[in-house]
């Protein structure tokens, strides 16, 4: 009885530390514009990021190089943003608000996406440039 | 049983983690400012590394391994004890109150261990597996309460320092899925993927502090009522 009751309220206070979380990894990212040039290769420039363009926006980020600091917080969101799938698929029909808002968090995680792909491209370019530099 | 591959790559991993925070604190000249911190990272590392030697001198099975286990595990739970103090000190730090707080810290750690010595010297002949998971998931829950009451004391006073509000959830979710994986383990003995949970948890918390150590400057802002999620 007792284990019962600290696995519900466990497993309840992880969900919460783990979406806080989540959150503030998200926040950083919320104020950064998107430049022209990430939004022209994602094809994103008519429109707002939509929610099902995280998957799209992470093979992109795939094909850049890494840049060896973000990896933590993509693995992190990308896990996220698969909980916030499952959770608005199951509840879609039950309870509507709770899919309305995994819907926003999951565009939140595509802006992050996208903020993650715009820094690998500029840094994609300095390296250019730089080695560039070092043949001249 | 048998440890395999994933067994020592978690413990390698978790261990050079674990080294990473504590040589990056010594370097940006942090390690005494979160000396507790540092402390329990470090004492982690020392009984990961215990572990892997008495593994191997001993077996995975022998009383040795099995008490050593027990132990190392227990004062961790002190240090642990301690972090979740300096969190609370920092949190009140404006309010002059760090004297109370660790006089009610000091008489929690008394009770936690006089109730545990007490458990302890019932049970003294027969301390096996089961009871050493009951305890374990017991320690577990008290440290999810005390993070929790932390949580809630940092949204309620809406704390805005970045690296704390990092440090302090990336030790919630470390806490509360071991717990929730010990319970478990209580309620269904037999499930052996819930062994993986305080392994990978071992990796997640060294990974995550590093993570915000390196990342997340010291003024960094966040509005904690961002972080709160509410369906509309």
């Amino acid at each position: 009885m007792i284990a019962a009751l600290i696995c519900v309220i466990s497993i309840a206070t992880f969900l919460q530390f783990f979406v806080s979380y989540s959150r503030s990894i998200l926040a950083s990212t919320r104020k950064v514009q998107l430049s022209d040039r990430v939004r022209e290769v994602t094809g994103i420039a008519a429109h707002e990021i939509a929610a099902d363009d995280f998957a799209r926006l992470l093979q992109l980020l795939r094909l850049c190089p890494e840049r060896g600091d973000d990896q933590t917080e993509i693995r992190a969101v990308g896990t996220y943003y698969g909980l916030l799938h499952i959770l608005g698929d199951v509840s879609r029909s039950i309870v509507p608000s709770v899919a309305a808002w995994t819907e926003q968090e999951r565009q939140s995680c595509s802006y992050f996406a996208a903020v993650a792909l715009d820094r690998r491209i500029s840094y994609s370019r300095d390296l250019l440039t730089q080695q560039g530099g070092d043949r001249s | 049983m048998q440890l395999g591959p994933i067994d020592y790559g978690l413990w390698l991993t978790g261990f050079l983690l674990e080294a990473f925070v504590v040589v990056s604190a010594f370097l940006r000249r942090d390690f005494l400012r979160y000396f507790s911190l540092n402390l329990y990272m470090l004492g982690v590392a020392v009984v990961t590394w215990g572990q892997y030697h008495y593994i191997h001198a001993y077996g995975f099975n022998s009383r040795t391994y099995f008490y050593y286990f027990y132990y190392s595990d227990g004062l961790l739970y002190i240090l642990m004890y301690f972090v979740v103090i300096h969190f609370y000190t920092q949190l009140f730090v404006e309010m002059n109150v760090s004297r109370y707080i660790r006089g009610a810290a000091v008489i929690l750690l008394a009770a936690t261990a006089f109730f545990s010595y007490i458990v302890v010297h019932q049970s003294k002949d027969h301390l096996t597996t089961r009871f050493v998971v009951e305890l374990e998931q017991n320690l577990n829950f008290v440290g999810v309460v005390l993070i929790y009451l932390l949580w809630g004391a940092i949204l309620k006073l809406r704390e805005t320092r970045t690296r704390l509000i990092q440090l302090v959830l990336a030790l919630g979710i470390c806490y509360s899925a071991t717990a929730g994986a010990y319970a478990l383990r209580n309620l269904f003995p037999d499930a052996y993927i819930l062994r993986w949970i305080p392994p990978v948890m071992g990796v997640w918390l060294p990974l995550a502090w590093a993570y915000t150590f390196t990342k997340v400057p010291e003024d960094a802002r966040l509005a904690t009522a961002r972080l709160l999620a509410r369906a509309r």
